[in-house]
């Protein structure tokens, strides 16, 4: 039998028991996405205007991945803007 | 593919006077023009006729150009993904996420720019449409036989990996004990065989959403067995909303 390394263990641990704390489901999460992101980008404090979406993104990694993404399509927009 | 468990339909959001809906300060990012700009595109899709016509091809253009950026995005960081075709999976996006906007325009409530809650959409289906493709040939192990390996007393020479071998320990206990045969499942799938949660859905025929829950469960009681063992997080374990 071969085990996991030091790390990769740790990691095991986490996803086994997510992350702590309340959260959002995935539909809210996708509901309050957009909002979250353009709050994200204004440098406003996102997760008191949705409570749990960070503890979800924590949890979730396909949410995670939409988050990532839709902040990467806007900074990449913010940039190209003359 | 589309988004599955999402309603559709229902009226077409009120801004009042001032074109501000009801979010009031925590809405600082979105601007007067930006709010603006946000009602002209729904009640340009509201519309009729030419009107219509003309935003559906501009949305559409937005919907493919986003789509187009989460595949580049996701191409650079998989070799996997390098020989599929990415215009006609662009289009699939950008069509599929019309469709849903479409299908949800009524509940668009203006807390952000139209285009950002829009390019969600094309983004979401891009990222769905690769995993899928990702995974369609491979198998889907859930099954927990995989799990016990796990579990390695080599090398666990300092304190916290002997802690954490000890939660493993404990975890496989709880997840043979105290799981229920579908939590054990799902919570194999995704949380060790790395199963992308949409791809899961698609063969389980449910949605992202229920199979978060059900493996937020899991984790819940997982939590719970290592505290009855003496081996809690630091970390709280309070409910969740999700």
């Amino acid at each position: 039998m071969t085990g996991y390394a030091a790390a990769d263990r740790d990691r095991v641990l986490a996803r086994l028991t997510g992350p702590a704390g309340p959260q959002v489901g995935c539909e809210e999460c996708f509901d309050q996405l957009d909002r979250y992101v353009e709050l994200e980008l204004a440098g406003a404090d996102a997760e008191a205007a949705v409570p749990g979406m960070r503890v979800h993104l924590e949890g979730c990694s396909a949410c995670a991945e939409d988050h990532a993404s839709l902040l990467a399509l806007l900074a990449s927009e913010a940039h190209s803007v003359p | 593919m589309t988004r599955q468990g999402l309603s559709g339909g229902g009226a077409v959001p009120r801004f009042d006077s001032v074109g501000r809906t009801a979010m009031g300060s925590l809405r600082i990012s979105v601007t007067e023009d930006a709010e603006q700009e946000s009602r002209r595109w729904v009640e340009r899709l509201s519309s009729r006729g030419g009107e219509r016509d003309a935003a559906l091809v501009e949305l559409h253009a937005l919907l493919l150009r986003a789509a187009r950026f989460e595949l580049n995005r996701r191409r650079a960081a998989s070799s996997e993904l390098r020989g599929l075709d990415h215009d006609d999976l662009a289009q699939q996006s950008a069509d599929d996420a019309l469709v849903a906007i479409l299908r949800k325009l009524g509940e668009f409530r203006g807390e952000s720019r139209f285009t950002t809650w829009a390019y969600k959409f094309a983004l979401y289906e891009a990222a769905a449409k690769l995993r899928t493709l990702a995974w369609r040939s491979r198998e889907i192990q859930l099954d927990a036989e995989v799990w016990p390996l796990i579990v390695d007393d080599h090398g666990a020479t300092a304190q916290q990996s002997v802690e954490t071998n000890e939660r493993l320990v404990a975890l496989s206990e709880a997840i043979e004990l105290e799981l229920s045969p579908h939590q054990r499942e799902v919570l194999v799938a995704l949380a060790l065989n790395g199963v992308p949660i949409d791809v899961l859905a698609e063969r389980l025929n449910t949605t992202r959403g229920a199979l978060y829950k059900t493996l937020h469960d899991g984790r819940q009681k997982l939590r719970a067995a290592l505290v009855a063992r003496g081996l809690g997080l630091d970390a709280d374990t309070e409910p969740t909303r999700g």
